[in-house]
């Protein structure tokens, strides 16, 4: 399998140019590339057939047995035999038409994560559709009318942990503002060789089943040897009345899983060719089920000029956090002749690599992961610096003086631009601060987009930050938001419950309700330890940066804990749209909602 | 065979599941534009189960020996749970007597973050050499996890007589490393009035410590090592005594801890 590296299939766009084409000439690619009649890996890309203005793809979704990580697994659900599903390119400005044929003996489905398009369109069974009986084919057609780096994936069940993802890429119709010379999408999953719904268990029934990270006796003492025995004995104290621990960074971990990278694990090293002196764009998603990654390449800077899909202001960066379901571009411009790409998991429980290169076969050193971290009692007002927490239990009086402290500092570090809308709104978890399923609530949450995020405190070198975004347009409606939709994420790590506002989605009797057409502004709190990557299908979220005017569009926010963020919205499209957490299990467990424009 | 029965129950899990939410006793959120007969887009409310050992071990007293258990099993939702408790000991060799201290079956309904409300019925008996004894009871108690990460379970219990009782008994977990951990418990009860056929005198009956330093090779099976204390207090003590027995004695326990 390891053969099927993508870097012999990648067709450099000087080629292309050079061919007398434009982008429109990727049609052929699909020619090029071998059958599907056996399981693959790697970067795979399907044909594609145009008729007219419409461009049509055919899509078969079946279970192929994969040889991953060395290892033989009859679990993977593949499309078109591919693990990551292969990549579909579809045109601004045209008609998509994608044919998806159930080989399953499950319903299945495909949402078509980041674009826009007529909510029956959207592919979440049971809010916009039937979904897709075994043997049964189901046309999607909708009008392509944006641009960039997007993925696409299952909304059925657990089958997205299996393999049940690909990279979709639209093509715009404008020349974009910056140029490259050759393209690789990097797809970033998760992999396990068990029954996800066997994960699934294990998370219910045994808190902290995957977590090989917990604090230990000697972490206390440790603790006591660098803060002396009254500040140990008093951090130790805080989280212990809290019940909480600031080790949960993940819940499922290396533990369990193998990272990939294009459906390839680190022994299998990916590789992508590259010429000296040529411009690469890296299309980066993370089409993992559990799993944050933070993305370097030792050696090179990159050139942020997307953020799930929409044009930024490049910036220049060497580390990047990305939540699951978000995507970013990057530019580098590679001399040397082999650079490692390193993705570990945001608790550095593990990783997946791969390598850009001069020629197959060549490796760069890979990095050892970042020490483990814990979550701060630094934004707590321990020792003065603003990252992560600002938590507390609800019956926590004692404890405000210090989250005023922490609050502050936050608000104070917030550098560039003005602060955000939503920077000193006082926020409410309503009266029985959001019942059984929620195990604690923010006291003081604010804002804290300058800050890297747990783990990322200390790096020698620059870190992307959502402060750091702003789009590159203004965009379309500037009207100020009418009113304010607040909802708070919240969890019971004890039972693995996770919800919005302390209700599941079994719980709630009814939508969220947005107004077409109005201006909005969504207020999302962070009430849990844990960071959560949110999606809202259907819209954009423009999120508030303080940069006025252009605030980068997203198709999914992640939210630190103990953060508020804010984000102005538009609903242009009727329907029912889909909201959710994009962690997996949280979303199983209950973190959903549907979304009603009308 | 463990995975069989985990995949089993997630099986029934599902079906289950299924049969509730489509059954319409589900709440959900679901918007205006779904169709009746369309599935739901998440399955949160699915009952899981558990079968967890606590205790399940020998014990090794000055002059005797001992089989003892302690465990739980629960099936239901997250917030609605059938749970089924019990704990007792075999005496090993010519003893052969034994107890089951408690076979209770309740309901369990999480009334906050941490904490479980529970109401059920009971049932104790010996067995074994010399004339059996059971008797049944009613019981209430709360049940969770503390401030500082202790794990409590407190029941006032009724029996079929009338006699009264207040038991409590509370967990703590040091962790050595990632799964060499030390569990240190103890138990206690107080008698509202004296049952003299099951040793129990009125007043604070007693009081039972436990460590027992486990090695989790896979999260669901850790065998142990541990020593436990006893020592009667009061009237029980007083009834101890005029059976010829010691009012306080130590053993060293081996056992195993495993769920599934």
């Amino acid at each position: 399998m390891n053969n099927h590296h993508s870097g012999r299939r990648s067709l450099s766009r000087r080629d292309i140019i050079r061919a007398g084409s434009s982008m429109g000439l990727m049609v052929g690619l699909g020619t090029l590339l071998p059958g599907y009649a056996f399981g693959m890996t790697g970067n795979q890309q399907l044909t594609r057939r145009t008729e007219g203005n419409s461009d049509i793809y055919e899509l078969t979704i079946d279970r192929t047995p994969l040889t991953i990580d060395g290892r033989a697994s009859n679990q993977p659900i593949t499309i078109n035999g591919s693990l990551p599903a292969p990549l579909i390119r579809l045109r601004e400005g045209r008609e998509a038409v994608l044919r998806v044929t159930n080989k399953l003996d499950e319903p299945t489905s495909i949402h078509w994560h980041g674009i826009l398009l007529p909510f029956e369109m959207d592919g979440v069974p049971g809010v916009s559709f039937p979904g897709i009986a075994p043997g049964e084919t189901f046309e999607y057609r909708y009008p392509v009318r944006q641009s960039g780096t997007y993925w696409y994936h299952s909304h059925s069940g657990l089958q997205e942990q299996l393999g049940h993802y690909g990279p979709l890429i639209v093509d715009p119709a404008e020349p974009e503002p910056f140029e490259y010379d050759r393209e690789y999408a990097i797809v970033l999953s998760d992999w396990t060789f068990n029954d996800p719904a066997e994960v699934m268990r294990n998370l219910k029934v045994a808190e902290g089943y995957y977590n090989y990270n917990k604090r230990t006796v000697s972490d206390f003492f440790e603790d006591v040897a660098s803060m002396g025995w009254s500040a140990a004995w008093e951090k130790a104290g805080m989280w212990g009345r809290m019940r909480m621990t600031p080790r949960d960074i993940l819940d499922v971990t290396g533990a369990e899983y193998t990272y990939l990278m294009n459906g390839m694990s680190p022994d299998d090293n990916w590789t992508g060719l590259f010429e000296p002196g040529e411009k690469v764009r890296l299309r980066v998603i993370n089409a993992s089920a559990m799993s944050i990654f933070d993305v370097r390449i030792p050696g090179l800077a990159m050139t942020v000029v997307e953020a799930d899909g929409q044009k930024v202001e490049p910036v220049e960066t060497d580390e990047f956090r990305i939540g699951v379901a978000e995507t970013y571009d990057v530019i580098v411009e590679p001399q040397d002749e082999a650079y490692t790409l390193f993705a570990q998991s945001q608790d550095r429980s593990g990783f997946t690599r791969g390598t850009l290169a001069v020629r197959e076969g060549m490796e760069a050193s890979v990095p050892e992961l970042y020490p483990r971290t814990e979550r701060g009692m630094a934004a707590m007002g321990m020792a003065g610096h603003g990252s992560d927490g600002g938590m507390d239990h609800g019956s926590m009086e004692g404890m405000n003086g210090m989250h005023d402290g922490g609050g502050s500092m936050d608000g104070a570090m917030q550098g560039d631009g003005d602060n955000p809308p939503v920077a000193n709104r006082q926020i409410s978890h309503g009266p029985d601060n959001h019942g059984a399923g929620a195990a604690m609530v923010a006291m003081n949450p604010r804002p804290r987009l300058d800050d890297p995020g747990v783990g990322l405190e200390h790096v020698d070198h620059r870190v992307l930050t959502y402060a750091q975004l702003r789009g590159l347009h203004a965009w379309p409606d500037e009207r100020e938001p009418q009113r304010d939709v607040e909802l708070h994420l919240t969890g019971n790590m004890e039972r693995y419950m996770w919800s919005f506002d302390g209700q599941k989605f079994s719980e709630v009797d009814g939508p969220v309700e947005f107004r077409h057409g109005e201006r909005l502004r969504l207020i999302l709190v962070n009430d849990t330890m844990m960071d959560h990557p949110i999606h809202l299908h259907g819209m954009w979220m423009e999120l508030e940066t303080g940069n006025d005017g252009y605030r980068p569009r997203k198709h999914t926010l992640l939210v630190k804990p103990g953060e508020m963020i804010s984000a102005q919205i538009t609903p242009e499209h009727q329907g029912d749209w889909a909201f959710h957490c994009h962690l997996l299990y949280h979303m199983k467990a209950g973190m959903f909602r549907v979304v009603s424009v009308q | 065979m463990m995975r069989m029965t985990a995949k089993q129950v997630a099986g029934l899990s599902v079906a289950l599941g299924t049969a509730l939410a489509s059954s319409g006793l589900v709440a959900q959120g679901t918007g205006p534009f779904a169709e009746s007969g369309w599935d739901l887009p998440v399955h949160d409310d699915e009952p899981y189960a558990q079968l967890l050992m606590d205790r399940f071990e020998y014990q090794d007293y000055e002059d005797e020996e001992a089989f003892a258990w302690e465990g739980s099993a629960w099936f239901g939702t997250d917030r609605h749970r059938l749970l089924v408790q019990s704990e007792g000991e075999a005496e090993l060799g010519d003893g052969d007597g034994g107890e089951v201290e408690s076979l209770d079956v309740q309901y369990a309904n999480r009334i906050g973050a941490y904490w479980d409300a529970k109401a059920g019925l009971g049932y104790q008996t010996t067995f074994g050499p010399g004339p059996d004894r059971d008797r049944a009871s009613a019981l209430v108690g709360v049940q969770g996890l503390a401030p500082y990460w202790f794990e409590v379970d407190a029941n006032l219990r009724v029996s079929e007589d009338g006699d009264t009782v207040a038991e409590f008994e509370g967990e703590y977990d040091w962790l050595f490393t990632q799964r060499l951990i030390l569990q240190g418990r103890g138990e206690t009860s107080y008698a509202f009035s004296e049952v003299p056929e099951f040793g129990v005198g009125e007043g604070i009956n007693g009081l039972t410590l436990g460590l027992r330093l486990r090695y989790e090779f896979r999260r669901e099976i850790a065998p142990y090592v541990g020593v436990r204390w006893q020592k009667d207090y009061g009237d029980t003590a007083d009834l101890t005594r005029a059976e010829g027995e010691d009012t306080e004695n130590s053993a060293v326990v081996a056992g195993v801890r495993w769920w599934f």
